[in-house]
């Protein structure tokens, strides 16, 4: 039996490293289009480098092509939440060279003293990035020396036509009992509590008390009406036509609609969040060389394009953007127009007083 | 040479990784900047929504080992009464799925109550997810297995010839069954309840996949309190952690002590395979 | 023996429906197209597009691949440290007087007795310290495989003494004492004696070492930092936009049913054999 035993589990071996091999062979540069905007050359830096990143927030095909570039070996890990991420880099364990946390953690990352300055020397292709995006950001990375933006997207409402029928304007229709069971909201403190907030008319950052006990209990009479708090698991149960409505970042939304003709985005007028994932590179990173290789290939104009045809979100990379073609730029969702951003705010860090929200929360989630 | 040197590597191995790793439980729980202070533990005791969630998951486990009792004491009875060949065949059947990974066969079930069952019966507008009789049904189901086996054990174990005395003396089935097959299985049925409800309430993949984030159980908060940022600090806050942790073992050491009172000679170790 | 009724059967058999439901639901769409969309979503399990073998073709492409090495590399290393290991504990623990010995054996069923929840934070704490500890030091961390090796060996090693104790004590001390007085050394009668004698328990405590590091999630969730086990692997895909590939189902479920069943026929056609020969002495007698 044993020898059985041994038997099958080398072939089960045999089997995933003839597996294994097949695929690194496969993602290739293709040959004619051009690979770097610039006609770069990376040198050969070596290492490992390891990212922590949100889910399907990269073309896997860019991370081998980097690791052809520079010979470094990319370790990548996933994770659902900035919370989750937030204490991967306050950890004093923590193991990361690169992540890509929103805006809020990134000043309490600041605040804390736990991020490297970029040295923009080694980032030349920062060059490509908007400006405009770059003074928002400069509100909470001043002077944008920790950070440098790698996709944006705001906060809205995606719904099935078939099962909504009248147009989505408010954030009041996820109070609509009409829709009972069938609206996800999103699996996010401050998200899912700041849209209750703009709902109500206050301010997305705000330290009233009363203001956000007033959101709770929203969210609490909610709970009947709810299907459930999701991440990314709600963009198959949207696709498949499985929920009215769902409050989603409009990348995850782009993809969903790409996918079913049938489901809309709307940013509601009360006003939404703005929000940004920025590239940082923690203090404790090991190979710096490499973080600042990768951002730099990052912000390349063809590695940026690539990168946002493949995850759909914004990019803020204009030289990214003149590439797109009128699928993307003409999209409201992937490229919104200034009246929505304009009633759109971002986050800031709360200091202590976001013990308050997470009070809230686990009210709403206990209920 | 005494053979008891062979024992030495692991002795060694036991204190390094399994004793010294529980400390750090009690370290992180009772360490407050440096010295010993129940001033974190009672923070986090005098939390009221941690008990809540205490509560609500007992409960849910509660239901889940009923549940698998119900269901499960029929599998091991009639397997129990087949000739043993056929019931070992039978009973290898019924641990077949649990070697096919827990978190892949609950990914399943996600799907089948997302989309095959309201696909199937024509819904468009609900699925069965997120609500708290699907998280029960999925943990039964992960389950029940671990209930059928101790009690296929001690039914299996009964000597047959006290239900013929039975018979003989005048009881009908069902007197037999409830007068002395019932209290003779009273092991297997403590053995089982043990093996099901610690899990249970530790299992926060479950409510995860299953219950669309709509419950925290006891093993959610314990995870989030390890890998999500829930302190204001934005920090680990092992201390919460630990402090729910040392809960959770005191109602695992109390349903052990119970075990072993109904179950003496559990130490041959139970076997699978 | 008692006649079994048919609503018996019909009994079982809706509970072996509800047990194998999802897997035979998973082996059913590891055969879909998941490629219709522009990109490739394994969460559209609710949709048949069509028949295709492409599942199979790229299971083990990128993360999985990775992730199914660094499993079967981990679970065969810990299966064969944790017998070895546990192994000549279970004899050394044997030979012990009786208080060292149950008070040993008491230890030993913590890490079976204790929620994996609880094994995995414990040692999720114990590796930030040791880690921090080798920081300060200038040494570098412990790497993700020695954690997960050092993890899943402590939680194995138990199961292997459970397993061989009980065949030591079937198997009689004066077995020892006489290979010593043949003229054998104590090594000598170690691996010609004794070993042989409990070789099924060190099978099978071998094999449950094997099944718990390969099906251990909750551990290795906790414990590691850049690379995934394939159940971490598994879990972090479910929750995510892609979903799990079907296909690994159907590639992880065969070769072990088909094992298990083998082992557990060959099992259980001995056991008829001894049921016959029991009866054939009970006739006698």
């Amino acid at each position: 039996m044993k020898k059985f035993f041994c038997f099958a589990l080398a072939l089960m071996m045999l089997f995933a490293f003839a597996a294994c091999s097949n695929s690194s062979d496969g993602p290739a540069a293709n040959g004619d289009n051009e690979v770097f905007a610039d006609g770069d050359q990376y040198d050969e830096i070596g290492g490992e480098l390891n990212i922590l990143n949100w889910g399907e927030y990269i073309d896997p095909e860019l991370i081998t092509l980097f690791e052809e570039e520079t010979g470094v070996k990319v370790n990548y890990v996933e994770m659902t939440s900035n919370e989750e991420m937030l204490i991967k880099l306050k950890s004093s364990d923590c193991v990361y060279d690169m992540c890509f946390p929103s805006e809020y953690i990134i000043e309490q990352l600041i605040a804390s003293d736990l991020l490297l300055p970029l040295d923009m020397d080694k980032i030349p292709n920062a060059k490509n990035i908007m400006q405009d995006k770059l003074e928002i950001t400069n509100s909470f990375d001043p002077g944008n020396k920790y950070s440098l933006p790698y996709m944006w997207g705001t906060v809205g409402i995606l719904y099935n036509t078939t099962m909504v029928e009248e147009p989505v304007t408010s954030w009041g229709i996820l109070w609509d009992e009409k829709y009972a069971g069938q609206i996800w909201m999103y699996d996010s403190v401050r998200d899912s509590i700041g849209i209750t907030l703009k709902y109500l008319g206050y301010d997305l950052n705000t330290r009233s008390e009363a203001e956000i006990a007033e959101a709770r209990d929203l969210l609490i009479a909610q709970k009947p009406l709810r299907k459930g708090f999701g991440t990314d698991n709600m963009r198959a149960s949207m696709i498949n036509g499985k929920a009215a409505m769902a409050v989603i970042y409009s990348g995850d939304a782009f993809v969903c609609m790409d996918e079913n003709e049938d489901l809309a985005y709307a940013v509601p007028e009360e006003g939404s969040n703005v929000w940004f994932d920025n590239v940082v590179i923690p203090k404790s990173a090991k190979n710096i060389e490499a973080a600042h290789a990768f951002i730099n290939f990052l912000n390349d104009g063809a590695i940026a394009a690539r990168n946002t045809e493949y995850i759909y979100y914004s990019t803020p990379n204009q030289a990214a953007m003149d590439r797109l073609d009128e699928y993307f730029t003409g999209s409201e969702t992937y490229n919104p127009p200034k009246e929505v951003l304009d009633r759109c705010t971002v986050f800031h860090d709360l200091g202590d007083f976001v013990s308050v929200y997470n009070e809230a929360w686990n009210a709403i989630k206990m209920k | 040479m005494k053979r008891k040197v062979f024992a030495y590597p692991y002795i060694v191995w036991m204190a390094l990784f399994i004793a010294v790793p529980m400390v750090f439980i009690f370290y992180y729980a009772f360490n407050v900047d440096g010295s010993f202070s129940f001033s974190k533990v009672w923070a986090t005791l005098s939390d009221i929504s941690k008990w809540r969630v205490l509560w609500v998951s007992i409960e849910i486990a509660a239901g889940t080992t009923v549940f698998c009792l119900l269901l499960g004491y029929p599998v091991a009875y009639i397997l129990s009464n087949m000739r043993k060949s056929i019931a070992a065949f039978i009973s290898v059947l019924f641990f077949v799925p649990m070697w096919m990974n827990f978190v892949l066969r609950t990914y399943a079930w996600q799907a089948i109550l997302e989309y095959a069952i309201p696909n199937m019966l024509g819904w468009t507008d609900k699925t069965l997810t997120g609500s708290v009789w699907a998280v029960m049904m999925v943990l039964v189901y992960n389950f029940i297995p671990f209930m059928v086996m101790p009690l296929y054990n001690s039914l299996s174990k009964i000597d047959r010839s006290l239900i013929e005395a039975s018979g003989d003396l005048g009881a009908n089935g069902r007197m037999t069954f409830f007068k002395v097959v019932l209290p003779l299985s009273v092991p297997g049925i403590v053995s089982g309840i043990t093996m099901v409800f610690i899990p249970a309430i530790t299992a926060f993949t479950v409510p995860a996949l299953i219950g669309n984030g709509n419950y925290n159980l006891y093993g959610n908060e314990i995870e989030m309190a390890f890998k999500q940022a829930a302190g204001s600090a934005g920090s680990a806050d092992y201390s919460v952690g630990s402090t729910l942790a040392i809960i959770l073992l005191i109602c695992v050491f109390i349903s052990t002590a119970v075990m072993n009172r109904f179950d003496k000679d559990h130490e041959e170790g139970g076997n699978l395979l | 023996m008692k006649k079994v009724k048919p609503f018996r059967y019909v009994y079982l058999a809706l509970m072996l429906l509800f047990l194998y439901l999802p897997i035979i639901y998973l082996i059913v769409f590891s055969f879909n197209d998941f490629s219709t969309g522009r990109r490739v979503s394994y969460a559209n399990l609710g949709r048949w597009n069509g028949f295709t073998l492409e599942n199979y073709t790229n299971v083990f492409a990128g993360e999985a691949g990775s992730a199914l090495l660094l499993t079967l590399e981990v679970a065969l290393i810990t299966s064969v440290v944790a017998t070895v290991i546990g192994t000549f504990a279970a004899i050394g623990i044997n030979s012990m007087k009786k208080r060292p010995k149950s008070i040993i054996l008491n230890i030993s069923q913590l890490p079976m007795v204790n929620p994996d929840l609880v094994t995995g934070i414990t040692f999720m704490m114990l590796f930030a310290f040791v880690n921090g500890v080798l920081v300060n030091m200038g040494a570098d961390r412990l790497s993700d495989i020695v954690k997960l090796l050092i993890a899943h060996i402590s939680f194995s090693i138990p199961y292997v003494i459970f397993s061989v104790m009980p065949r030591l004590k079937q198997s009689s001390s004066m077995l020892y004492e006489a290979a010593l007085d043949l003229g054998c050394t104590p090594m000598q009668a170690m691996f010609r004696v004794i070993i042989p004698d409990i070789m099924p328990g060190i099978t099978s405590g071998f094999i449950m070492a094997l099944t718990m590091s390969l099906d251990d999630f909750v551990v290795s969730y906790f414990v590691s930092d850049l690379r995934s086990t394939l159940s971490v692997y598994m879990y972090s895909a479910a929750r995510g936009a892609k979903g799990v590939n079907p296909a690994l189902a159907t590639i992880i479920f065969i070769p072990l049913v088909t094992l298990l069943l083998i082992v557990n026929l060959r099992r259980i056609s001995k056991e008829r054999e001894d049921e016959i020969q029991n009866k054939k002495v009970k006739m006698k007698g």
